[in-house]
């Protein structure tokens, strides 16, 4: 409690933000979860009261956030991954199941997903690592244990199971990037995910007769310099090897239902009544908004409750019904608003540890809005994960508000250092 | 480039999710129907079909319930088969097809499975409907026929097809459209509007409310009552009078147009179509060829007039001044024309008007139409204004009157011949048999009712027509209120009144008059060909007679046609006599000649050229 009263700068356009995305979102998570026979507001039993709750409950934890002093993160922040960690183990022994996945503790009434703090403590202990000044992340052996703080809670969470929430991760190659990871990372990345996109989209025959071709242009194209054959070969003999190994995964280890989610996205299946049925219905719901929606609690695909788990990861099908594409886009700009000032903010960092864990906000709070809505309007294959602060859930709610107030607080003290 | 490159992504992806979300709500509208498909259920409520009376108030047709078995293919859950096809009584394949056919047609729109359960198959089955998921009953109305007669003219409704719906929106499969006879024209007065309801659906098809607490839903519209023009007591002895004959009879009220009797033989009792064994009993009456049930020959059939028609050429020779009511012409037995060609007459003398129709004298009136025809410079151009005044009698075209059906007949024109003789080397007298309502002229019976009609009133008449009143209210469509006026002139018509009237009083029909009952009438008999086996033969004469009374003041005007009944007063002549007094009467003096015609068969006559051996005609 170091810092003065009155002498800390909070950056309001992002708390602006906050208040409206949760405030949005519960607007819609009460016409999701609407329950013609309730007769009142205050019963417990109702979703959307639920949820008014956790937001109340998540002021105290922003004041306690705020409240502390920022240093407190920094220092702490091994102890606090340490715990985390140890909370996801402890699901192994005392998790409670949930729709098939052991992801929760039960407290009295109440359940909490520690997967859902781990995201937090994961930043600051990779910010902190990442800010130590022994570490040089150009180097192999610091690369590695970056990687094992990422991937640690990610294995734990894995075989849950809840393959969603460990993919997040995934989302720390940014700041790892930011901070000088060699971009050979970021394009065997990309070209990976392409490869595998393509292999499943158009076959192994073709995507490997099209390496093959691409190398050979590239070989016997004119150069200055020639090149090294052996190297080439090697890159399109592993590539061939990646493409023909994504066949056989995707065939033998995959499930069958882990196929179908990638066959309706790649367009090779239709099941609008089977597994097809989530996107299908949360498409119907989004595409009949049209321009303006059709009011609020006024949604017929949203009333007649035809979209699975529309207060959870769909919630965002209720904003296209019911807002139609103004509303839509208003809650795309404000994610994006969200976003971006937060990556503005980081760079504005003084302290390497607040600008790496800055990043790593707006890179864990992009890749769930990147998956979930790429999801609900039927881009991306269905990989359930919430929508930030909008999705129903006092974990989820309290984990973002966590890792966003953290952030709010080191870039307080921040602009308090500084001036 | 590594500070950037996050927000870059970012921003793309702000884009590229906008443009989808344009795309889904914006640019593809398809997914408001989706929406609608899924959530909302359409439920309909039928309103009673209107009831059909006569002219005098009597109920000829109302409604019973009936019980549809419909599906909904998509809601529709695996179900004990065996079970359900043994309670509707059919088997598993035809099951199996009505179902898969079902499908095919909408599998979320309601299609029938069973039409028109009786009502104790309606009992048995309703309490074990709640066992089979995408099924329920339906009720419907259907037609209740009071009578036995006036199919023809009733006609009857039957569920729409596919064609139907495709045309008109406001039908839907297994619902029930007038196909024929005021059924059909006047299908949406008869029909009302259905009532709409829309239902809020949740995902396990449960109702949950009204939609948008139902601000689109309608009441239904009850169907208005029809009162007919048909006398129901002369329409049913019509029928019987012309049982085991075939023909038409057409009785029009010639002071309004309204029509009293349409008759046609052979007939059908309207209840046949209704209930289960319809389609069998529609197939049996559609694949008779021979006798015809479905065709109605007061409207449809076209046959030459014969003599009938003499009294038109009269009237148009008079009107074109190219005689006058006394001259006398003198018959030698046959009109003789061109290079030893004769037209033979039945009988010999001088006539003047009155007489040649009294007698029916070809030669009289050949005479007088040739000199119609060769009034003006050229052949065609005299067949041109004998075919206007022809016209203005409502014939050679639709008559417009308010059924779905009917005949334009046939009256040639100049350009007719100009056709069939291309290098126009034609004269009046290639055409001489039009004089006698033989050549090239064709009429339905109704046609003849109608001018039979308009002698009647002295030159005018009103458009036949079925209408009386709708509903409560007696007013009828305008085009039945409007006077047509022929080209003929009032006072021709008098001679020819008077010429119909001998006919009765010392003429060709002299033994068929009914005592205190003053008619005019004309007999006719039509010589007539068939084609069995591409072998051309001839048939029995028809026997045809027009005829109204009382003279003065005319009440009815009837038409009589009786196929291969031979001459006009045999048959016809006895019916039309028959028809008449019954309707302005009420009972029948003439018990000697009901006798005959109720007894009467023409079968035989009717068998005979199908019977592969050689017969002989007019006999």
């Amino acid at each position: 409690m170091a810092a003065g009263k009155g002498s800390l700068r909070f950056d309001w356009l992002t708390i602006f933000f906050y208040i409206l995305l949760v405030a949005i979102g519960w607007i819609n998570i009460y016409s999701a979860s609407l329950d013609e026979n309730a007769t009142q507001f205050f019963d417990f039993n109702q979703i959307y009261f639920k949820q008014f709750v956790w937001i109340l409950l998540s002021v105290l934890i922003i004041v306690f956030i705020l409240a502390l002093e920022s240093k407190f993160y920094e220092r702490f922040s091994s102890v606090i991954y340490l715990v985390s960690l140890a909370s996801l183990l402890g699901l192994f022994l005392f998790g409670k199941t949930i729709s098939g996945a052991t992801s929760w503790y039960a407290i009295g009434p109440a359940s909490l997903q520690p997967s859902e703090f781990a995201k937090a403590a994961t930043a600051l202990a990779l910010a902190k690592y990442l800010s130590d000044i022994q570490t040089d992340i150009s180097v192999f052996k610091d690369q590695l244990r970056a990687f094992l703080i990422i991937i640690l809670p990610a294995l734990i969470i894995i075989p849950q199971p809840d393959p969603g929430s460990a993919l997040v991760y995934a989302a720390f190659i940014f700041p790892l990037y930011r901070e000088g990871l060699p971009y050979i990372y970021l394009l065997v990345g990309f070209f990976a995910a392409a490869l595998f996109i393509a292999t499943l989209g158009l076959g192994v025959i073709w995507v490997s007769l099209g390496i093959i071709a691409i190398a050979g242009i590239l070989l016997f194209r004119k150069r200055k310099r020639k090149p090294n054959i052996f190297k080439f070969v090697f890159l399109t003999a592993i590539s061939l090897a990646f493409v023909f190994s994504v066949n056989y995964i995707f065939n033998n280890v995959f499930e069958q239902r882990h196929r179908d989610r990638f066959n309706i996205v790649l367009g090779k299946e239709t099941d609008a009544k089977g597994i097809g049925y989530n996107t299908n219905q949360s498409e119907i719901a989004i595409g009949s908004g049209g321009w303006t929606g059709k009011g609020w609690t006024q949604g017929t695909q949203t009333k007649g409750k035809f979209v699975p788990e529309q207060h959870t990861d769909y919630i965002f099908s209720t904003v296209g019904e019911e807002w139609g594409f103004i509303g839509s886009i208003v809650v795309i700009i404000l994610f994006v608003g969200l976003i971006a000032r937060l990556l503005v903010l980081a760079e504005r960092q003084k302290n390497q540890f607040s600008r790496i864990y800055g990043y790593s906000v707006a890179a864990i709070l992009f890749f769930h809005f990147f998956v979930n809505i790429g999801m609900v309007t039927g881009l991306f294959p269905t990989v359930g994960i919430p929508l930030p602060f909008f999705s129903y859930g006092g974990s989820g709610l309290w984990g973002f508000t966590i890792l966003l107030f953290i952030f709010v607080r080191l870039d307080a003290a921040n602009s308090y250092y500084g001036n | 480039m590594r500070k950037l490159l996050l927000l870059v992504i970012v921003l793309i992806t702000g884009v590229v999710f906008a443009g989808r979300l344009f795309y889904l709500q914006v640019y593809d509208t398809s997914f408001e129907q989706l929406s609608q498909n899924n959530a909302v259920k359409v439920l309909y409520d039928y309103p009673q079909r209107g009831y059909i009376f006569d002219r005098n108030g009597k109920l000829l047709v109302s409604n019973q319930p009936s019980y549809d078995v419909m599906v909904i293919p998509q809601e529709v859950k695996p179900l004990d088969t065996t079970e359900f096809t043994d309670l509707l009584g059919i088997t598993k394949g035809r099951f199996d097809t009505i179902l898969q056919k079902a499908r095919v047609y909408s599998p979320r729109l309601p299609s029938v499975v069973i039409p028109q359960l009786t009502k104790s198959e309606y009992a048995f089955l309703s309490e074990k409907m709640y066992k089979y998921d995408g099924f329920y009953i339906q009720k419907r109305s259907l037609r209740d026929y009071q009578v036995d007669h006036s199919a023809n003219v009733l006609g009857y409704i039957a569920e729409v097809n596919k064609r139907i719906i495709e045309d008109n929106p406001y039908y839907q499969m297994g619902e029930l459209i007038g196909m024929q006879g005021v059924e059909r024209q006047y299908e949406e007065t008869l029909r009302g509007v259905k009532g709409v309801k829309y239902i809020q659906k949740d995902k396990f098809n449960r109702d949950i409310g009204p939609y948008k607490d139902g601000i689109f839903d309608t009441l239904p519209e009850r169907g208005k009552d029809l009162r007919l023009t048909i006398d129901a007591t002369l329409q049913r002895y019509g029928e019987q009078l012309m049982s085991k004959k075939r023909g038409g009879i057409v009785a029009i009220e010639p002071s309004s147009g309204e029509i009293l009797a349409l008759v046609t033989a052979p007939n059908y009792d309207p209840s046949l179509l209704v209930g289960r064994e319809r389609s069998k009993n529609f197939t049996r009456l559609y694949y008779d060829t021979i006798a015809r049930p479905l065709f109605d020959r007061g409207l449809q059939g076209e046959y030459p007039p014969g003599s009938p028609f003499k009294t038109l050429t009269g009237l148009i020779a008079m009107e074109e001044g190219v005689i006058t009511e006394n001259e006398i012409i003198r018959c030698p037995g046959a009109y003789y024309y061109g290079r030893g060609q004769r037209l033979a007459c039945h009988h010999r003398g001088p006539s003047a008007m009155i007489n040649g129709i009294a007698n029916s004298c070809n030669t009289y009136f050949c005479t007088v139409y040739r000199r119609t025809i060769e009034k003006y410079a050229t052949p065609e151009e005299g067949m041109d204004r004998w075919h206007n005044h022809l016209q203005s009698f409502g014939l050679g075209d639709y008559l417009g009157y308010d059924l779905p059906i009917g005949k334009k007949g046939l009256i040639p024109d100049g350009d007719f011949y100009d056709r069939w003789y291309p290098e126009h080397q034609w004269y009046a007298t290639a055409t001489i048999s039009n004089a006698i309502g033989q050549g090239e002229i064709l009429l339905t019976p109704i046609q003849m009712a109608n001018f039979t009609a308009t002698i009647a009133n002295r030159g005018w008449y009103y458009t036949p027509h079925m209408i009386k009143g709708i509903g409560k209210k007696d007013s009828i469509p305008s085009e039945y209120t409007e006077k047509h006026v022929t080209t003929v002139s009032p006072e021709h018509f008098e001679p020819v009144v008077e010429g119909m009237h001998q006919v009765y009083t010392r003429g060709t029909a002299s033994f068929l008059q009914i005592p205190g009952i003053d008619i005019c009438g004309k007999t006719g008999t039509a010589e007539n060909y068939v084609r069995i086996d591409g072998k051309r033969m001839q048939l029995t004469d028809h026997s045809i007679f027009v005829a109204f009374a009382p003279k003065d003041n005319p009440k009815i005007a009837i038409s009589v046609f009786v196929e291969n009944g031979y001459w006009g007063s045999r048959w016809a002549g006895r019916i039309a006599g028959l028809m008449i007094e019954k309707y302005l009467k009420g009972e029948i003096t003439r018990k000697d000649m009901e006798e005959y015609v109720l007894n009467g068969s023409l079968e035989e006559e009717y068998a005979k050229p199908y019977s592969g051996e050689p017969f002989k005609i007019n006999n």
